[in-house]
C-alpha cells in the first residue's frame, strides 16, 4: 500500500507544477510575441522577489489569500460555488471596522470581539445564499454573485460622513473611524518590515480546516455531500441543513479575510481597502486543490507574483503579464487536475485488476502444487 | 490486466454465449471486440481476415454491433428519431428510413412502431430499438451484454423468440449473460470465462447449469442444508397504509404508493416483487425517510418512526442494501475504510463522540475485508477500482456490521457473480436466523422466491397481489407483475410437486431451488428435495390478510 500512496503523492504534486511550467511558457511566448525579452523578465520577478523586504510582502498578502482559499475550499469540498466570498469579506471588514472604532475596550476583549463580529457577518451574508438554495433552489452562484453587488452598493451607503464614514485630517478621504492602539494585532518585529501576526491565525484556520473536515463527524459528512450527494442523503446526512451550515461557514471564513488588513495594517475601512480577494480565493483554492497546504503554496505563489509584477514595469515591462500568467496557472490547474484524477482512478483500477490476477494466479498454482 | 490468453470462437449464424462471474473479465472483452478498448496483444479476425479495431466505427464498419446494458436512448425523441441519430447518412432521416426501419422491424420480428416517443416504451420494447438501431447501422453480428436483467420471463421469452429469428436470417449473436438457465435454452455454443481467461467451452444440449456454474466459480458450488423456518410472531417493521404522491412541473399530484400495508416479523424475509419503477425505489426511499410521506405510519420494533431523520432510523438498526450501489451506497472516490464509515459515521467503531476514528474504522474495514472476501489489494484504494461484485460485499459487510434489526435489501446481488451471490444469500439467512427482518426487493424472481417467507408483487405503487414462495413460480409471478393477475396467487396443483426438481435446473442463478424451500439453506445447486414442511410456515405470516 505504501507504493500506492508515493505515486499519489507524485501525481498529486505533478499536476500543479505542471500548469505552472506551462503558465510561465505561454506566458513567455506572449513575451516573445510582443516583441519583449521573456526570460529577463522572469529573472527580474525572481531577484526582486526573494529580496528579505518581499519576502514580508509575501508572506503578509499571502495571509490573506490563505484565508480567502479557505473560505472558497469549504465550499468546494461541499460542491457550492461560493463566488460571493469577496462580498462577504468587505461586507464583514466593514461592520467589523466601525465596530472596533465606536468601541474603546482592552486588545483582549476588542480584538476578539472585531473578528467574531466580522465573523458573524460573513456567516449571515453567506447564509442568505444557502437560505435561498434549499428553500427556492436558488443557484448559490447566481445569488452570491448578486449579494457581492448588493455589498457593495451598502457599504457605499453607509461609508459616508454622517453615516459610518468619517474625513481624515487632510479632508481627503473618507473611512471607517480609526481602530483605537488596543485593537492593533501584534506584529512580528522582523526587518525591514514587520510581519502581520494574523499569519497565526491563518494557520491555526487552516489546521481547523483539516482537522474538522478529516477527523470529525461533520467534516466526513461534509465530504460525503460533496462527493455524492444522493449518497450523502441515503446515509442518512440531512443535505439542505448541511448546506446552509457549510454556507455559514465558508461566510465565517470569509469574515476573517480582510481582518489581517485591518487590524495589523490599515486599522480602518476606507475606499482603498483591497477588493475582489474573493476572486484571488477561487484561483487559490483551484491551485491548492481544496488541500490546507496546498492552499497554502497557492497563495504564496500568488503573492509572490504579485510582488514580481510590481517591479515589472519599472524594468519596462506590462505588468499585466503576470495576469496572464496567473489565468494561464488556473486554467492549465483545472485542466491538468481533471487528467491527473481520471488517469489516477483508471490507474488504480488497473492495478487493482493486476494484483488481484496475480493473487489468484498464485494462489491457483499453490492449488496445483499442494 | 482484465483479460489474458483469450480464446474464443464465434460460428456465423449461432447464438453464441459468453458467460462469467462479474469482473470476470466479459465486459473487457466485449469492449475488445467492439473496439472500445485495445487488446495489448493478441488478433481478431472476422471472416477469416484479421481486423483492428481503433474505435466503435471500425467495430460497426465490419459488421459488428453492441447492445448495451443500460439503455443508450434519448426519452423525447422518437423511435425513429433514435436510430437514425448518428447515421443521418445511411437512409437520411425521412420516409426512406421509416421505410427501413418497417423493414428490419418486419424481417426479425421486432415490431417496432418508427414513430412512438421512447419515453412511452416499456423496457422491452427499448431492447428492441436498441436492437434494431444496430441492425439498422448493418450489424451482423451483435453483442448483447446482459439483455435480460431488465426483463420479466414473458419478456425473456419474446426476446429469445427475437434472437432466434436472427439466427435463422443468418445472423450472429453474442450474448453475455450469468443467467445460466436462459445461457441453455438459447445458446448454440457456451464459453465460459473466469479470472480474464476462458476456461472452457460447453455445449449446451448435454450440460447442467450446475456443472456451468462450477465452470464459472471453478470449484464445486457449496451444497445446502435445510433449515427451520426462522419467522417468528414478533413484529419488526410494521407500514400502515403507507401513501405517498409527487407533484409534477405542471402541478399535477401522482400517487406514488398508495394503501401499502404489510408487516414483517422478525427472522421474515419478505420479499417483494415487480417490474422496475413501480413503486420500489420510493417504497425504500420512504422507509429510509428520504421521502415524506403523504400519510401512514411506519414502525420499527414497535416505534412510530414516521417523523424520525434518516439517520436517526439508521442508528436504530436499520441496514440498507440499496438499489444503485454507486448513487447511494458508496463514494466511489473515497478510500475502501472512508466507504465503511458511510452511512454509520455516527456509530462505533467509526466514531468517538463528534470525532472519527480512523483507526478504528481501518481496522475494522480489514475485518470486513477478511470475512466477507471482498478482494482488494488493501483498504485504501478507492471503491471505484473494485468489481461490482466486491462492492456489494463491502456494502453488505457493513450494513451487517451493526447489528441491524431491519435490512432493506433492494437487488442485493445484482450484477454479482456467482460465489458472491451465494454468500451474500447465506449472511441475509445468517442474520435472519438471530432474527432480522428483511425487505427484499429484487428483479431476480428466482432469488425472491428461494430467499423470501412471504410474497407480495407490487404493480402502480399498489401491493396487488400476493403469493406463497413455496409454491409459486416465477411465470405466476411475471404474470402478476404485469398486472394481468391479483390477489392470492395459487399455483396449479402439479406445480406444488416441483419440490423434487432436479437439482441440475436449479442451481445457481437465484438462491434457485426456486419452488422447494420457501428460505432454507443456501441452496445454489440444491440437490435434495426439501423438507415440505417449512413452506408453510412463511404463508401464514402476512400473506395477505391486511389488506
Amino acid at each position: 500500500m505504501k507504493k500506492f500512496d508515493k505515486e499519489r503523492v507524485l501525481l498529486a504534486i505533478a499536476a500543479p507544477l505542471l500548469a505552472i511550467i506551462v503558465a510561465f511558457l505561454v506566458t513567455a511566448v506572449v513575451l516573445a510575441a510582443t516583441g519583449k525579452e521573456p526570460f529577463n523578465a522572469f529573472r527580474i520577478m525572481f531577484d526582486y522577489g526573494s529580496k528579505s523586504d518581499s519576502q514580508v510582502y509575501i508572506l503578509n498578502k499571502a495571509t490573506t489569500y490563505y484565508l480567502a482559499g479557505l473560505a472558497v475550499a469549504i465550499g468546494f469540498r461541499m460542491n457550492l460555488f461560493n463566488i460571493g466570498v469577496d462580498g462577504q469579506y468587505r461586507l464583514a471588514a466593514f461592520f467589523a471596522a466601525a465596530l472596533g472604532g465606536a468601541l474603546t475596550l482592552p486588545g483582549a476583549i476588542q480584538i476578539p470581539l472585531i473578528i467574531l463580529c466580522a465573523m458573524i457577518v460573513g456567516a449571515m451574508w453567506a447564509g442568505i445564499a444557502g437560505v435561498l438554495k434549499v428553500t427556492r433552489g436558488v443557484s448559490e452562484v447566481v445569488s452570491t454573485i448578486m449579494l457581492n453587488a448588493i455589498a457593495t452598493a451598502i457599504i457605499g451607503y453607509l461609508l459616508q460622513v454622517g453615516r459610518l464614514g468619517e474625513l481624515d485630517e487632510a479632508g481627503t478621504k473618507i473611512a471607517t473611524k480609526p481602530l483605537p492602539e488596543s485593537a492593533h494585532f501584534f506584529e512580528f518585529p522582523t526587518q525591514p518590515a514587520p510581519v502581520w501576526g494574523f499569519i497565526v491565525v491563518a494557520i491555526i484556520a487552516g489546521i481547523v480546516f483539516w482537522f474538522t473536515l478529516a477527523r470529525t463527524r461533520f467534516g466526513f459528512d461534509l465530504r460525503t455531500v460533496g462527493q455524492s450527494g444522493s449518497a450523502a442523503e441515503a446515509s442518512g446526512v440531512n443535505v439542505k441543513k448541511m448546506i446552509v451550515t457549510s454556507m455559514l461557514i465558508s461566510g465565517a471564513m470569509a469574515g476573517l479575510i480582510g481582518m489581517p488588513t485591518l487590524l495589523n495594517d490599515s486599522y480602518e475601512y476606507g475606499g482603498d481597502f483591497p477588493v475582489g480577494i474573493g476572486f484571488t480565493g477561487i484561483a487559490i483554492a483551484l491551485l491548492g486543490r481544496n488541500n490546507p497546504v496546498g492552499i497554502a503554496l497557492g497563495a504564496l505563489l500568488w503573492a509572490f507574483l504579485e510582488r514580481g509584477s510590481g517591479q515589472l514595469e519599472f524594468q519596462g515591462y506590462d505588468k499585466e503579464i503576470v495576469g496572464v500568467i496567473q489565468g494561464v496557472i488556473v486554467l492549465c490547474v483545472v485542466i491538468a487536475y481533471e487528467v491527473v484524477r481520471r488517469y489516477g482512478l483508471k490507474r488504480q483500477q488497473r492495478q487493482v485488476g493486476a494484483k488481484l490476477a496475480a493473487q489468484a494466479r498464485n494462489s491457483e498454482n499453490q492449488e496445483v502444487s499442494a | 490486466m482484465a483479460n489474458h490468453d483469450i480464446d474464443i470462437t464465434v460460428r456465423r449464424g449461432t447464438v453464441h454465449a459468453l458467460i462469467g462471474e462479474n469482473g470476470a473479465g466479459k465486459s473487457t472483452l466485449m469492449k475488445i471486440l467492439y473496439g472500445m478498448q485495445k487488446p495489448d496483444e493478441g488478433t481478431i479476425e472476422v471472416d477469416g481476415e484479421q481486423v483492428t479495431f481503433s474505435n466503435p466505427g471500425d467495430a460497426i464498419a465490419r459488421g459488428i454491433g453492441m447492445v448495451h446494458q443500460h439503455f443508450m436512448l434519448a426519452d423525447y425523441l422518437t423511435v425513429l428519431e433514435n436510430v437514425v441519430l448518428g447515421s443521418e447518412k445511411l437512409y437520411g432521416i425521412g420516409d426512406r428510413a421509416r421505410a427501413k426501419i418497417k423493414e428490419i422491424s418486419d424481417a426479425y420480428g421486432l415490431n417496432v412502431r418508427p414513430d412512438v416517443h421512447v419515453e412511452d416504451l416499456g423496457v422491452a420494447d427499448r431492447q428492441r430499438v436498441e436492437i434494431l438501431k444496430v441492425l439498422y447501422r448493418g450489424a451482423r453480428t451483435l453483442i448483447l451484454d446482459e439483455p435480460t436483467a431488465v426483463l420479466v420471463p414473458q419478456e425473456v421469452e419474446a426476446l429469445f423468440d427475437n434472437l432466434r429469428e436472427l439466427k435463422a436470417e443468418g445472423l450472429t449473436v453474442i450474448f453475455i449473460s450469468h443467467k445460466l438457465g436462459e445461457v441453455l435454452s438459447v445458446a448454440d455454443d457456451i464459453t465460459v470465462i473466469r479470472r480474464g481467461t476462458t476456461v472452457g467451452t460447453a455445449d449446451p444440449a448435454n450440460t447442467t447449469t450446475k456443472q456451468l456454474a462450477e465452470l464459472m466459480v471453478g470449484s464445486e458450488l457449496p451444497s445446502p442444508e435445510t433449515r427451520e423456518s426462522t419467522v417468528t410472531e414478533v413484529p419488526m417493521l410494521q407500514v400502515e397504509n403507507l401513501r405517498l404522491t409527487a407533484t409534477d412541473p405542471d402541478g399535477v399530484v401522482r400517487s406514488l404508493l398508495d394503501g401499502i400495508d404489510f408487516t414483517i416479523h422478525k427472522g421474515e424475509v419478505l420479499g417483494i416483487a415487480g417490474v422496475e419503477g413501480n413503486g420500489q425505489s420510493e417504497l425504500v426511499e420512504a422507509i429510509m425517510g428520504m421521502r415524506t410521506l403523504e400519510s401512514g405510519v411506519l414502525s420499527l420494533d414497535s416505534v412510530d418512526i414516521s417523523h424520525r431523520p434518516t439517520r436517526k432510523r439508521r442508528e436504530d438498526g436499520m441496514a440498507v442494501i440499496p438499489e444503485d450501489r454507486h448513487r447511494h451506497g458508496l463514494l466511489l472516490e473515497a478510500p475502501l475504510w472512508e466507504n465503511r464509515i458511510l452511512g454509520h459515521v455516527t456509530e462505533k467503531p467509526n466514531s468517538k463522540g463528534v470525532f472519527l476514528d480512523p483507526r478504528a474504522a481501518r481496522a475494522d474495514t480489514e475485518r470486513i475485508v477478511r470475512e466477507y472476501d471482498v478482494r482488494t489489494p488493501g483498504i485504501e484504494v478507492t471503491a471505484a477500482s473494485l468489481s461490482g461484485g466486491n462492492q456489494q460485499k463491502l456494502i453488505v459487510g457493513r450494513e451487517m456490521s451493526h447489528a441491524p434489526k431491519l435490512l432493506i435489501a433492494a437487488h442485493p446481488t445484482r450484477g454479482v457473480d456467482v460465489g458472491a451471490q451465494a454468500q451474500i444469500w447465506d449472511q441475509i439467512r445468517a442474520a435472519r436466523r438471530e432474527g432480522l427482518a428483511v425487505l427484499l426487493i429484487s428483479a431476480d424472481l428466482d432469488e425472491l422466491i428461494g430467499l423470501s417467507d412471504t410474497l407480495r408483487v407490487m404493480y402502480r405503487g399498489r401491493l396487488v397481489a400476493d403469493a406463497d414462495p413455496a409454491t409459486i413460480t416465477p411465470e405466476e409471478l411475471g404474470s402478476a407483475m404485469t398486472g394481468a393477475a391479483t390477489g392470492h396467487l395459487e399455483a396449479p396443483v402439479e406445480e406444488a410437486s416441483a419440490d423434487d426438481t432436479p437439482a441440475d435446473d436449479t442451481s445457481a442463478e437465484g438462491p434457485a431451488g426456486t419452488q422447494a424451500d420457501s428460505g432454507t439453506g443456501p441452496r445454489a445447486g440444491a440437490d435434495t428435495p426439501n423438507d415440505p414442511s417449512t413452506p408453510d410456515t412463511g404463508s401464514d405470516t402476512d400473506g395477505g390478510e391486511d389488506r
